[in-house]
């Protein structure tokens, strides 16, 4: 089954990188406002269904995908 | 057996793939009188030693963040296990990124405030003595100890700094001059039991006024005066 896991810096969290580039987009001329970066992680699971893959995916965030105490994490299963 | 005052201190260095510092804390130790004895992160079992360096770099790549896949390595497993049976651990900018990443320290590294990669001589303040780090410093000593780093902004929420402070577990803050935006200029914090180190700044490029600042001895002799101790009270 095919996962992506979306990694985002939580609220309340400085996120430079993401002040840079809602910088670069205003000079743009674009009218926007807190842009935030995070990262997208896809992978192709192995498992029996999708609540099994879900309950993996689960555990890989908590072990190594993301820090909890600054990023929070999305997971969704395609078909 | 030897005494402590003749007891030559063996400390492991571990080397990641990516790490870059490893040779010159080789030979700050070796230069304070420590026997540094090399460990690769694919060994399972650490050597008998009195402590542990993790070094400076970017351990695979930095990749996913720094530290976090290096923290599962297997020397990291058996790091974990000398530093639970109290054993001293220091950990010097990447290292202090792995140990966070581990679980071994409070708090974790952030991309710097600039995101600009930052490499020049800072002023550190030392906050507490009575560790095995810093008692050759003294109480309000400042420490001019080069920081060369992209991702040394610490982070923790405020409850965590709270704790922190209140465990006096900030041994060494930015003095003046925060070169990542850290919180509370936090530069270097200790474990609640005191016996796992971390610091952003490179001690080991600051053992000897030639290479700009002597201060970085202070920190790197305290341990071994530590590991000397311990020698001393087990004979």
């Amino acid at each position: 089954m095919r996962v992506s896991v979306l990694v985002r810096p939580k609220a309340g969290i400085l996120d430079p990188q993401g002040e840079a580039v809602e910088g670069s987009l205003r000079k743009l001329g674009f009218s926007v406002s807190e842009a935030r970066v995070g990262r997208v992680i896809d992978l192709e699971v192995e498992s029996g269904s999708a609540d099994e893959a879900r309950t993996q995916v689960d555990q890989m965030c908590h072990k190594l995908l993301a820090n909890p105490l600054i990023e929070s994490y999305e997971i969704e299963l395609h078909d | 057996m030897t005494s402590g005052a003749t007891h030559t201190p063996r400390v492991a260095v571990v080397t990641f793939p990516g790490s870059q510092d490893d040779r010159d804390a080789v030979l700050a130790l070796g230069a304070l009188g420590a026997q540094a004895v090399p460990v690769w992160h694919a060994d399972e079992e650490l050597p008998d030693v009195g402590a542990v360096v993790i070094p400076g770099g970017f351990s695979y790549g930095d990749y996913l963040r720094a530290g976090a896949i290096a923290r599962f390595s297997p020397a990291m497993e058996g790091v974990a296990r000398f530093a639970a049976d109290g054993g001293l651990v220091l950990g010097i900018c990447n290292g202090f990124q792995i140990l966070c990443e581990a679980g071994l320290l409070p708090g974790t590294l952030r991309p710097n405030v600039s995101l600009s990669f930052v490499c020049r001589d800072v002023a550190l303040r030392v906050e507490r003595t009575d560790t095995p780090f810093t008692s050759r410093c003294s109480p309000g000593q400042s420490l001019v100890i080069p920081v060369k780093h992209g991702e040394g902004c610490w982070y923790g929420d405020d409850d965590l700094v709270s704790d922190l402070e209140e465990n006096s577990q900030i041994l060494l803050r930015y003095d003046g001059d925060n070169p990542n935006g850290s919180v509370a200029d936090v530069a270097g914090v200790i474990n609640r039991e005191g016996n796992v180190m971390g610091l952003m700044p490179h001690p080991e490029h600051a053992v000897d006024s030639l290479l700009g600042s002597p201060d970085g001895a202070l920190l790197l002799a305290s341990m071994l005066d530590a590991v000397r101790e311990r020698a001393a009270a087990l004979v």
